[in-house]
């Protein structure tokens, strides 16, 4: 799956430096309301299906400057449904 | 010295003491909410005391049982709210919890770049360094770096697994059994569990020899 | 651009603070003013807008401030935004808090 793009305006729990980025779904944690709309006084619904999401280190850092970490180390991150899209074919 | 005991809220707390601007707004919202019978003082006495009362030996007592239980260790690490339920820990009001298990090839830490979730129901309120700007930046980044800021080297064949929690989830690492514990009871070995390596920064302390 | 809350890997950072401190009284009470507002039977702020009105505070602010002087900070305007309090009203009562205090330790 790839993490959607967006112009982070408002309250938003997608962190900008993992947009964009195309991972794999590691666990479904389930339903749950909407934080984002929850934020500015909704009812948070519907509710968005959470994802545990797993992506290799080496691709969400690939242009930054060279840290010390290895090939196998992980980011594992929580994003809702509708911040995912399909990742295009490799 | 800030009395933590105060049994009246109200009273001045440092009478020789001015109060810097956000003290005052503290207790200027405090005293209107009173006023308007949306909590009472008894509240925040008793959500001070709650807070006091959360601290890591929570969740050390979670981790040496799971040490010296491998049924209740499966149960944590499927469904740790439950499995922590059976230790007679109340668990109602909690947010839902995730449970995952440093082993010899897998070293876990958690961080939430965008806030500072975190397990206080376990763990108690979370360190400066867990809040801090420094950290939150770092660790998603460069945590084999910040993991050695911590005094933790991990050989390069180890899987670093960072967590970023963003919401609804707490995350919970289970550090690895030090060598050399066979036979410590579980009161010895949650001892050995400290707040820092929950977190994943550090390991479980060694027994002294 | 991305917020200033949202620090992941954000550019030039030193090394980190290991420095702690012992929460002192009024962070606590700002900490269960919190709890008791968000509880199940008030619902008067959630942690969602909580996190909304701290991520709205102007990017230095955000920056310099201390964690719970962001928090009582967005209370207040939470509060405010609900018509629960005004900001006079808060004005006033840290007016009067501070006078009594001036009158109790000059007795």
């Amino acid at each position: 799956m790839r993490i959607r793009v967006a112009t982070p305006s408002g309250h938003y729990r997608t962190p900008t430096y993992i947009q964009g980025k195309v991972g794999v779904i590691e666990a479904v944690h389930g339903a749950f309301r909407n934080p984002e709309t929850l934020a500015y006084g909704g009812d948070g619904r519907p509710k968005q299906t959470l994802y545990l999401v797993r992506f290799d280190q080496t691709h969400i850092w690939a242009h930054a400057e060279p840290v010390p970490f290895c090939q196998n180390d992980r980011l594992l991150i929580d994003i809702y449904e509708h911040w995912l899209e399909p990742a295009p074919e490799e | 010295m800030h009395d933590h005991d105060a049994p009246d809220s109200h009273l001045p707390l440092e009478a020789d003491a001015e109060l810097t601007y956000y003290e005052q707004r503290v207790e200027a919202i405090q005293a209107l909410l009173i006023e308007k019978g949306l909590l009472s003082a008894d509240d925040v006495r008793r959500a001070v005391e709650d807070m006091d009362a959360r601290s890591p030996a929570v969740g050390a007592r979670v981790i040496a049982r799971a040490w010296v239980d491998p049924h209740f260790k499966q149960h944590l690490l499927a469904d740790a709210k439950a499995a922590i339920a059976t230790l007679g820990i109340d668990v109602d009001t909690w947010s839902t919890l995730v449970a995952v298990e440093n082993t010899p090839t897998i070293h876990n830490v958690v961080v939430c770049t965008l806030c500072s979730c975190y397990p206080r129901s376990l763990l108690g309120v979370p360190p400066d360094w867990y809040k801090s700007l420094n950290y939150r930046a770092r660790v998603v980044k460069e945590p084999r770096t910040v993991l050695e800021e911590f005094g933790l080297e991990l050989a390069p064949d180890i899987e670093v697994r960072v967590y970023d929690s963003t919401a609804d989830m707490r995350y919970l690492v289970i550090p690895q059994r030090p060598a050399g514990t066979e036979g410590m009871s579980e009161g010895a070995l949650a001892e050995l569990v400290t707040r820092d390596s929950m977190i994943g920064v550090t390991q479980a302390q060694e027994p002294s020899p | 651009m991305p917020g200033v809350h949202d620090r992941g890997g954000w550019p030039d950072v030193g090394p980190i603070n290991k420095a702690e401190h012992e929460l002192s009284f009024w962070e606590k009470r700002t900490d269960a003013l919190l709890v008791l507002l968000s509880s199940a039977d008030r619902r008067v702020i959630r942690v969602d807008e909580l996190r909304r009105a701290i991520e709205s505070l102007p990017p230095e602010a955000y920056e310099t401030m201390g964690y719970y002087e962001r928090w009582i900070s967005a209370i207040e305007t939470l509060l405010i935004e609900k018509n629960v309090l005004t900001k006079a009203e808060i004005d006033r009562k840290a007016e009067q808090i501070v006078e009594q205090r001036t009158i109790e330790t000059t007795e």
